[in-house]
């Protein structure tokens, strides 16, 4: 066992870190490192050079287009590209939707959908909740029947970010009410451009739209858009939440949060000396996730799929995101105070009010209570824990 | 010792309940924040007929009620989570003009206060002074028989709607020396004075206060030149107990939205709030609350203590309790209501809102444990 990079693996990073200097958009990363809201055109730029370099399918096989890299190849990749201030891929595709494709569907399926995920000319987004199945998941009611080649489907879902973005939605839907729970629901891939589709948003604390209510009324969906069988959706939708809860666990962006903590530090451990040893203690509870999700990592790269640990990682990894975003929030003090949208939402040159970092510290620490809400509360994930690894 | 409310205070209880009822139901409060000012001149004219603007003060100081009163009015408005401006105005402003103020002071701007014509808004915070209160470097320097005031000063709350603004001024002494303080009684509409407004994460207004060169008569001055010092961190021990109030009736309604939600949403079939995980939360919500009422209560009985040190310790004790509490309950009211807790749409989130913005007014939990512990110590 061995920390250290190989030089082959230090080579590698510098060549991630000089690709992402030249390909991210300075008006990204000055919107990364200031708290603003990033756009779609932000996400879309910036993923489309990735997957032009091949780099954006990064956690995928070669088989499928993905660069084949090992885990401290994507590790680097991950921490790079966080240091130098890229915007979280988002999921959908690339993590979430792809793997599901390329481990359940036909062939004819891969060749059609894979390629503009890859690339990001097609951007998902994820029909899984429903106002009646948060948590209960299974419990989704959004129905699909069987019209000729054509599913017809009824119904809404919810949270489901980026939906005024998305071309495409992956959905949960129920093919058989009449089968137990899990048994009756299958995968449905939709085009968002389909006749029947509303999407509404929805406003968060913090005044940001980034989630939808998205509602189904009478939509026609091709049954060759069905990944694996009918009845058969529920073990698609468990590996893609078992994906979903590793890649939650967000270290590198927590790693850059510890640094951000310290560069502010100063305003207050002059009047207040405890500060300093509360970033402490999230910075060491950072490394100790970090070491968690690589060991995982290794578990996997022997062949393994992500297994019930992927709950703990994602445990932690919100609770540490919302540890930080809370000291931001106390280094500001006062200065919290002032609700600034034009500082979060737009492209301004107006001054803030107060220090630089202070329009965002609040409005992120109530934004970032919904880490431990989305992608399975922290109940469910305690729940699947105590069952899966505890056996209790 | 009695810890019962007298006929009088059930009655005013009464009567706040009852405006919290009729005005601040959460579509209405939508509504009056939405408006250019924030507040509603209906409302603030009922607070001034009920004499609601005078409890605040004792009768010996020309007002209607005391500690008690105040603890009852905050907590009603904080369970609707109300927006006229009752804590700059008459807690923290008439209370130092009735504390510290001149005949000529009180004679002019604390009647009408009371009825409602005049409003205050206090500014003492400035960029790095953080929660130090002594750390002012605002400058006011002698021009004439008066001063001429010049600076920065930071998140005054109810700035754009006072008539005065009571600034916080250093007139000699170094930088964060207690000595050397000077509260001055500024119009708010005088030359050299500009505002930039905001709104608050929980939807009150403040703004940044620029003086440039704003000259004031030696009869502004509240209180002795030099000596403002104990005036406002007495009027800030005070203002941190009317605020604990109005955080319990926060926790009050937080958890009362809480509770019912998780009795009648459902999920595996049954509704959450049968899974004991929940239940204990439940149970700790309701545990914090009942601490953060009884520090509020015993902040709000020994206010008035001779003994200053009593005061400081029993205001810096329940803000951090206030601190703990709001912080758990707001907390846990948003994980208990899942994705809609974070939600702009259900009253939870603004509650959790207006509960993490009162940690972090007058100085948060770890400020306050810090002095709590040094004078604890030293006594």
């Amino acid at each position: 066992m061995d920390l250290a990079l190989k030089p082959e693996h230090k080579a590698f990073a510098d060549e991630v870190r000089a690709f992402t200097k030249k390909n991210l958009s300075p008006a990204t990363i000055a919107k990364t490192f200031s708290g603003r809201h990033y756009d779609k055109d932000d996400h879309v730029r910036w993923q489309r050079a990735l997957g032009k370099q091949g780099w954006l399918a990064y956690t995928w096989p070669k088989k499928y287009g993905g660069p084949g890299w090992d885990v401290t190849q994507r590790f680097l990749f991950e921490n790079v590209l966080a240091e130098e201030g890229a915007p979280r891929i988002i999921p959908f595709g690339v993590k979430m939707v792809g793997p599901v494709i390329y481990t359940f569907g036909n062939d004819e399926q891969k060749e059609r959908f894979l390629p503009g995920i890859r690339s990001s000319e097609v951007s998902w987004c994820q029909g899984y909740s429903e106002p009646g199945a948060g948590s209960d998941l299974a419990n989704l009611r959004t129905r699909a029947v069987l019209d000729g080649d054509h599913y017809v489907v009824n119904g809404q879902k919810t949270w489901t970010s980026y939906a005024h973005w998305g071309d495409w939605i992956f959905c949960l839907v129920r093919t058989n009410p009449d089968a137990k729970a899990q048994e009756g629901i299958s995968f449905l891939l939709i085009d968002m451009k389909t006749p029947g589709i509303t999407v509404r948003p929805i406003i968060m604390l913090d005044g940001a739209h980034a989630v939808n209510d998205v509602f189904l009324d009478n939509v026609r969906g091709p049954v060759a858009n069905r990944i694996g069988k009918e009845g058969e959706g529920w073990t698609c939708a468990k590996f893609l939440l078992a994906n979903e809860r590793l890649g939650i666990a967000e270290v590198p962006g927590s790693k850059r949060g510890v640094r951000a903590l310290r560069e502010i530090a100063g305003d207050v451990s002059a009047s207040d000396p405890s500060f300093n040893e509360k970033i402490a203690d999230v910075d060491l509870q950072v490394q100790a996730l970090e070491m968690s999700e690589l060991r995982a990592l290794a578990t996997m790269a022997l062949g393994g799929a992500p297994g019930p640990e992927a709950s703990s990682l994602k445990l932690r990894g919100s609770e540490i995101q919302q540890r930080l975003a809370e000291l931001a929030m106390e280094a500001v003090g006062e200065y919290a105070a002032p609700y600034q949208p034009g500082m979060l939402f737009q492209d301004t040159n107006e001054t803030p009010v107060g220090p630089d970092h202070a329009p965002p510290a609040a409005p992120r620490y109530f934004n970032m209570r919904k880490t431990t809400i989305y992608g399975g509360s922290s109940e469910i994930q305690k729940n699947i824990v105590s069952k899966m690894v505890l056996g209790l | 010792m009695d810890l019962s409310l007298s006929d009088e205070q059930k009655q005013l209880q009464d009567a706040a309940e009852r405006f919290v009822r009729d005005k601040y139901a959460f579509d209405n409060r939508r509504k009056v924040a939405a408006t250019d000012r924030g507040w509603l001149e209906e409302n603030w004219a009922q607070m001034a007929e009920l004499g609601w603007l005078g409890v605040p003060l004792t009768e010996a100081e020309g007002g209607y009620g005391g500690p008690i009163e105040t603890m009852i009015l905050m907590e009603q408005f904080g369970k609707g989570l109300v927006l006229e401006p009752f804590l700059p105005t008459a807690v923290i402003g008439g209370g130092m003009l009735a504390r510290a103020g001149s005949q000529a002071q009180k004679d002019s701007l604390l009647a009408s206060m009371m009825e409602g014509k005049k409003q205050f808004a206090v500014a003492w915070l400035e960029r790095q002074s953080r929660y130090n209160l002594a750390d002012v470097s605002f400058k006011a320097t002698k021009e004439g028989a008066g001063y001429s005031l010049s600076g920065h000063k930071g998140v005054v709350y109810n700035a754009a709607s006072a008539d005065n603004i009571f600034v916080l001024a250093r007139t000699s002494g170094g930088a964060r020396e207690e000595k050397g303080l000077t509260l001055f009684c500024v119009d708010a509409k005088a030359k050299g004075l500009t505002r930039r407004d905001y709104p608050t994460q929980d939807a009150l207004r403040a703004s940044e206060l620029t003086f440039d060169k704003v000259s004031v008569g030696a009869d502004a001055v509240i209180g002795k030149v030099d000596g403002a010092f104990p005036i406002v961190e007495e009027a800030v021990d005070r203002a941190i107990v009317a605020l604990c109030a109005e955080a319990t009736g926060c926790m009050d309604a937080i958890n009362a939205a809480t509770l019912e939600y998780i009795k009648t949403r459902k999920q595996f079939g049954v509704p959450i709030g049968k899974f004991q995980v929940l239940q204990h939360r439940m149970v700790d919500c309701f545990t914090n609350a009942q601490e953060a009422r009884s520090m509020t209560l015993m902040a709000s009985l020994k206010i008035d203590d001779k003994d200053a040190n009593v005061r400081r310790k029993a205001a810096s004790g329940a803000k951090v309790q206030i601190g703990k509490s709001g912080k758990f309950c707001g907390q846990s009211a948003v994980q208990m209501h899942g994705g809609m807790g974070v939600t702009d749409e259900l009253s939870v989130s603004h509650y959790f809102k207006r509960l993490t913005m009162i940690d972090l007014m007058f100085g948060n939990q770890q400020h306050h444990l810090t002095r709590y512990s040094n004078l604890a110590m030293a006594s």
